[in-house]
């Protein structure tokens, strides 16, 4: 275990956080209805909130490690898709409105029992953006839980395309409990969550509101890679927007 | 007559500067007004969303990312507010929005114009919002209860706005050679919309004696445009920009800044469905309502499922 696997281990946490943060922004304006507009514009904050809090910390680690001068903005807009370490269910595109709830829904109940151990973690740093994130997520998964609830036992057409979005999305929930190399480093020292106990956990809830929402999973085969810094195409684009700026005007203040 | 004494308690609580509530009498004509300039209100707020948004996802900082979509995020909530508190006067949320996307109802023109650069993001927080601050904070003083208080929320939030983006200007203003092109640029296309934003001369107001009798309105149109010239003349200062109007200068006498006519033409054209974003503004809103039909009958068929469910059970 080294400094080195924490930087990983904070990046990674954070490039979910960001990676998920901005593809919720892209709604903001163009919401179903007002007040759901102004709630995934919440979510997109708080998860922006998260990855800032941790980008810092990943930053403060390393320029302690002797590198060059490192700020939140230099990771988040200066690293290629190689070097993200998000999984691949944050990047993919935000499709229609139940895709997008779906996608919040995987996510949030991840983050919630995730932050719940991370809150244990002997990482003082990680364990307090832990506490504060929880009570975030705990209002993100039962927003979307309520809304995977209402649109797939909603109506024929409500229900057909959350099919759908579960057949697009499913496949990208297993490397949500896949460990990293620098996951499996930690692990024992106390400081990363053991993504095996939190499995369960998920499976249990994410099971009991599809069911109420009157879905099934399909047994479709698990992706990953984004761990590994391997994404599907969508990454790309999304970093090609988002850094735009930063990298056509290289070292401004903005 | 019944009509005569309400209209004269009407009359005598506007004088008194009594504010007007829901249930009280009022004039047809009043509340005409009334919601046609709320739900204008409310329709500028929602439409003026997308000009902003339209740069959240190349935000060029985290911090700035963030502050953005918190900044869109208030003007979908100034929305909300203003649309309940039309809603107060007799119409429907559904009513009004559908006089927006049919072009009946009218927003703010300044919405229809494009945000090119992020430098947009500063000149429609400092001048934009300045110029709406402007109009608005006497309407916190608005004969209307309702209106009048959500008008107080909304100020408070707006000047904050306006100097976030005084702020992004400023950074600018003090960065590279390619920023302070930039700064100065969107200065130079938002100046003249954002005069315009007050409205006709007064000479050629046709709402003004009407709204100013009943106090929905404090001050003319033209008195409003001079106070917003006279601040930004000397704000831009700080910016080290220019205002882009040859006869700008400072008249002793009159103790204010005389400026150059403005091209009402170009006004015109725009309110009229010319300028360069109306298509695609409304476009925009009629899409985000159409895509999202699906998902709101959905809720509704699921909450009528749900109240079914609690019978059998």
């Amino acid at each position: 275990m080294t400094v080195q696997h924490t930087i990983d281990y904070t990046l990674h946490l954070a490039d979910n956080a960001l990676v998920l943060g901005h593809r919720n922004s892209e709604w903001t304006g163009h919401g179903p209805i007002l007040e759901q507009d102004i709630a995934l514009s919440n979510i997109a904050l708080d998860l922006i909130g998260q990855a800032r809090y941790l980008y810092q910390y990943a930053a403060r680690l390393m320029t302690m490690q002797g590198g060059p001068e490192v700020t939140e903005d230099v990771l988040a807009y200066l690293r290629d898709s190689w070097d993200y370490r998000n999984c691949l269910l944050v990047e993919q595109a935000n499709g229609d409105w139940g895709k997008t709830v779906l996608r919040q829904f995987f996510f949030s109940a991840y983050q919630y029992f995730f932050y719940r151990e991370l809150q244990h973690s002997r990482d003082a740093e990680l364990s307090a953006i832990a506490e504060k994130a929880l009570k975030e997520v705990t209002y993100h998964l039962r927003w979307s839980s309520e809304w995977v609830i209402r649109l797939g036992d909603g109506t024929e057409e409500s229900h057909a395309r959350m099919e759908k979005a579960l057949d697009q999305l499913w496949m990208y929930t297993g490397e949500l409990f896949q460990p990293a190399g620098f996951e499996q480093a930690l692990a024992p020292g106390g400081i990363a969550v053991d993504l095996g106990e939190i499995k369960p956990l998920w499976e249990l809830r994410v099971g009991e509101v599809l069911k109420e929402a009157t879905l099934t999973t399909p047994g479709s085969m698990m992706q990953q890679g984004g761990k590994q810094g391997k994404h599907t195409e969508h990454l790309g684009y999304l970093l090609a927007e988002m850094q735009f700026l930063q990298r056509a005007y290289p070292g401004n203040e903005w | 007559m019944m009509t005569d004494a309400s209209s004269t308690i009407f009359q005598d609580k506007i004088d008194q500067d009594i504010r007007i509530e829901p249930k009280d009498w009022m004039p047809d004509a009043y509340r005409k007004t009334l919601i046609r300039q709320i739900s204008q209100h409310a329709h500028s707020e929602i439409v003026g969303m997308l000009p902003e948004a339209n740069w959240i996802t190349r935000a060029p900082s985290l911090r700035r990312k963030a502050t953005l979509i918190a900044k869109v995020q208030d003007e979908a909530g100034h929305g909300l507010y203003l649309y309940s508190a039309a809603e107060t006067l007799g119409i429907s949320r559904e009513e009004m929005i559908d006089q927006l996307h049919s072009g009946k109802a009218k927003y703010s023109s300044i919405f229809n114009y494009p945000t090119l650069t992020w430098a947009d993001m500063g000149a429609i927080g400092w001048l934009v919002d300045g110029a709406a601050i402007m109009n608005q904070v006497p309407l916190c003083r608005a004969s209307y209860g309702p209106y009048a208080r959500a008008m107080v929320r909304i100020c408070k939030e707006e000047s904050f706005h306006q100097r976030q983006g005084f702020e992004i200007l400023l950074t600018l203003s003090r960065g590279s050679e390619a920023q302070r092109r930039m700064c100065q640029d969107a200065i130079d296309r938002w100046w003249w919309p954002s005069v315009m934003m007050f409205g006709p001369n007064d000479d050629a107001s046709p709402h003004t004696a009407q709204s100013m009798q009943w106090k929905i309105k404090r001050f003319t149109n033209d008195e409003l445009r001079q106070r917003f010239v006279d601040i930004c003349a000397e704000q831009v200062k700080l910016l080290g920009m220019t205002i882009p109007d040859d006869q700008l200068r400072w008249n002793e006498e009159r103790q204010h800044y005389d400026f150059g006519p403005i091209d009402w033409e170009e006004f015109r054209n725009v309110i009229n469905g010319n300028g360069p974003c109306n298509k695609e503004r409304l476009a925009a809103r009629v899409q985000a309502h159409e895509d999202g039909a699906w998902v709101r009958e959905a809720a509704l068929a699921h909450a009528e499922k749900k109240i079914q469910y609690g019978k059998t059970a």
